[in-house]
């Protein structure tokens, strides 16, 4: 809440001495007292657990690059030295390597949570529309990063990506050999791709803390998802500090325990065995795949046959998110009271998860049995390509059919006036208030 | 109530990191999809979160790398010292520094290494020491290619990691000669394997069944009583593959036993921090409807 007021008194002379000069003790005070919905479920745990893995990728990245040589003749060899030789350096690696992949977890659940209970609506499009730019830059970091142990995942996946590029008509080709560095995937490539991958990071801190800022002046939504009157706050609302430092805390460490699993016993599990044979230019791997973090929009890539219109299709998938806020038709946020909206939500989820399993099949190979039906313009009914395909449309239409059509058209169930409403039926009940018009509510 | 809505909320947390780790595991076994045979298990005692390797395993399986592999195969990342680490195949634990180790002194020095003569800049073949790297047996990737029909024999330092199936696969790979399918066509210099990846379809005749497996350009490397156990193990094919296949899943990843010891500490440490956070936010929020 932008007009929360505050409530630090500086003590000592030293806070007094500062307060006037950098308030900066004020400044975490004030986040600390914040005033928070007190209905947030473990749904909201997220964005704590988004800041750890942020905090974790850039500690144990700032060591491995220590360590790590940027040189096409040396880089494989290098990563494999940490994990041998620099102490506790398995442990920082595998850490930074399936780091990633709880990253990218985590971010999928916080998107799917603000997807749910409509956090992207107005007042609070901002926060969204940095939100996903940061998703972008995960993206890109991720992939940057993954290029840079030089196994043959890594440089195929680069080939690949990089050759997305090219695609495009006219300004493709000279845009390719800029980014690459020169014609072919090389040191300049492997050199700029370390030196991006270290910087992107802190952009993403940098849109992390705009994030945070959009989130401080919109106030947070909440899963009933009203907008909570001022004179309500003092019922509605309870201070940052103790109350969800110590449930964020707890999912945290919920979070740890899956993430330790990962390090410690399977830390190779999310990765694919090709990236630890050494890069090499003459030899394509059989099947190359993407990060399962990055599958569905693979997926969705290889869903269109023109190799642009693949382009423009993944990151359209992307690009759709942006523009979300004004795709939605509807004043209601949360999708608790909007029954139709949840149903195709639920799908959009399996949908999503279809379009990550496609991502790692051969387009060609039969989804079910191994039989052929028949050929539907270039591939057979009986395929990944298909199923990719059909995945694909509902990801589109859910959020440019679906939704606008959706908020028109649906029937919302009333919402509670208070946020007390729904969590306490009995007890302690704040003074219930009617149900008012779903219209009314912004 | 409350204590309700709080087993529901931690209910839901399950759910939600299950879901997690059920998306994360979704993709793996699509990864690994192929044609390969089903992998022969090797039932090694560093299989699962308590497992750790045999020394003596390692001892053999190292014997098997230097007198048959390491004709041919490199282990470019391995030094003599690692073999004298914790939990690798000569570690003694009264002589701590690997670089001491006698063990691991005495069979660097059963390799010559190429080196300059430190006085006259001339090119010497020296005794290997602790700090030295595993010699390779050809003098560059070119000459390991020309010598082996074109393509050269893959180093074997991270073997283990960059196989689907890790040790179960050179376990089986190395048992995987089978009498070649009749009607197989077989060119000169390729042998036949049941593990190895490929495609026969090409290769046989038309309509016969295709045999699982693929060609392999190394022939098979071991028969019984090929190397001559210290500690009187009787040197069977699958004895062997099995021991250079933990071997090789050691030197992979050198650290794994003592990271999987450590992670029961971390785990045990989480799980007593989430109870005792759990109590405190239960306490925090008594009282608190939410």
């Amino acid at each position: 809440m932008s007009d929360h007021e505050s409530t630090y008194v500086p003590k000592t002379g030293v806070e007094k001495w500062l307060d006037t000069r950098l308030p900066i003790i004020r400044f975490g005070a004030d986040y600390m007292s914040l005033p928070t919905p007190r209905n947030l479920n473990y749904w909201w745990t997220f964005g704590g657990i988004l800041a750890l893995c942020l905090v974790v990728q850039i500690a144990t990245g700032v060591i491995l690059a220590m360590h790590y040589v940027p040189n096409t003749e040396m880089a494989f060899a290098s990563v494999e030295r940490i994990m041998r030789d620099v102490n506790g350096g398995d442990l920082i690696r595998y850490t930074h390597a399936n780091g990633a992949s709880m990253f990218f977890i985590a971010v999928y659940l916080h998107m799917l949570r603000g997807l749910y209970y409509g956090s992207y609506k107005a007042p609070r499009e901002m926060i969204w529309i940095v939100g996903c730019l940061i998703f972008f830059l995960m993206i890109a970091t991720a992939f940057l990063g993954y290029v840079l142990p030089w196994g043959q995942m890594s440089y195929w996946g680069a080939e690949v990506i990089t050759n997305l590029i090219g695609a495009i008509p006219v300004i493709g080709e000279p845009i390719l050999i800029w980014l690459r560095g020169g014609p072919a995937i090389d040191n300049a490539t492997l050199n700029r791709f370390f030196s991006l991958h270290y910087l992107l990071p802190f952009v993403i801190a940098g849109c992390v803390v705009l994030h945070l800022w959009a989130l401080h002046a919109a106030g947070q939504n909440n899963p009933v998802g009203i907008l909570i009157p001022k004179d309500r706050e003092k019922k509605d609302m309870v201070p940052f500090h103790p109350y969800f430092t110590v449930k964020d805390g707890f999912a945290i460490i919920l979070f740890m325990i899956l993430f330790a699993l990962f390090v410690f016993f399977m830390p190779n599990a999310l990765g694919h065995a090709d990236n630890y044979i050494p890069a090499n230019p003459l030899v394509t791997p059989a099947h190359i795949v993407p990060e399962w973090y990055m599958l569905p929009f693979y997926a969705i890539l290889r869903a269109v046959p023109d190799k642009f219109g693949g382009v423009v299709a993944m990151f359209g998938s992307i690009g759709v998110l942006f523009i979300l806020p004004w795709l939605d038709t509807s004043k209601v946020r949360s999708m608790r009271y909007r029954p139709t909206m949840r149903t195709f939500f639920i799908i959009f989820v399996i949908v999503g998860l279809i379009l990550g399993w496609c991502g790692a099949q051969l387009p060609d190979a039969p989804v079910i049995g191994t039989f052929k039906t028949f050929i539907l313009i270039d591939g057979d009914l009986n395929s990944y390509l298909w199923l990719t395909r059909f995945a694909t449309l509902y990801y589109f239409a859910f959020f440019l059919i679906i939704m606008p059509l959706v908020g028109l058209r649906e029937r919302p169930k009333p919402i509670p006036a208070t946020i007390s409403e729904p969590v306490l039926s009995g007890g302690d009940a704040m003074t219930a208030a009617a149900p008012a018009s779903p219209e009314k509510k912004g | 109530m409350i204590l309700q809505t709080n087993i529901r909320a931690m209910k839901k947390t399950l759910v939600l990191i299950a879901a997690a780790a059920g998306i994360a595991l979704a993709a793996t076994p699509a990864l690994a999809a192929g044609k390969a045979h089903e992998l022969r298990d090797g039932g090694f005692s560093f299989d699962g979160p308590f497992g750790a390797f045999q020394q003596g395993q390692l001892q053999r399986g190292y014997k098997v790398y230097r007198e048959v592999c390491s004709s041919c195969h490199s282990m470019n990342l391995m030094h003599f010292r690692t073999l004298a680490e914790p939990g690798g195949p000569f570690y003694d634990a009264h002589q701590a520094n690997p670089a001491e180790n006698r063990f691991v002194k005495a069979l660097a020095k059963e390799v010559q290494i190429a080196d300059i003569d430190t006085e006259t800049g001339e090119p010497v073949m020296r005794d290997g020491t602790a700090a030295d790297r595993f010699p390779s047996p050809y003098p560059n990737a070119t000459a390991a290619a020309a010598a082996n029909g074109g393509a050269a024999p893959p180093d074997l330092s991270v073997m283990a990691k960059a196989r689907h199936g890790g040790a179960n696969y050179i376990y089986s790979l190395l048992t995987g000669y089978e009498a070649v399918p009749t009607g197989l066509q077989i060119r000169p210099g390729q042998y036949y394997n049941v593990y190895m990846a490929g495609d026969l379809t090409p290769f046989m005749p038309e309509g016969a069944h295709v045999p699982p497996g693929g060609f392999i350009a190394m022939p098979n490397p071991l028969r019984d009583g090929q190397v001559t156990y210290d500690d009187g193990t009787d040197a069977s094919v699958d004895q062997m593959a099995k021991d250079v296949a933990a071997y090789i899943a050691w030197a992979s990843d050198p650290k794994q036993v003592q990271r999987k010891q450590a992670g029961l500490g971390v785990l045990i440490f989480l799980f007593l921090f989430a109870g005792v956070t759990y109590v405190s936010y239960r306490r925090i929020w008594n009282g608190v409807a939410h």
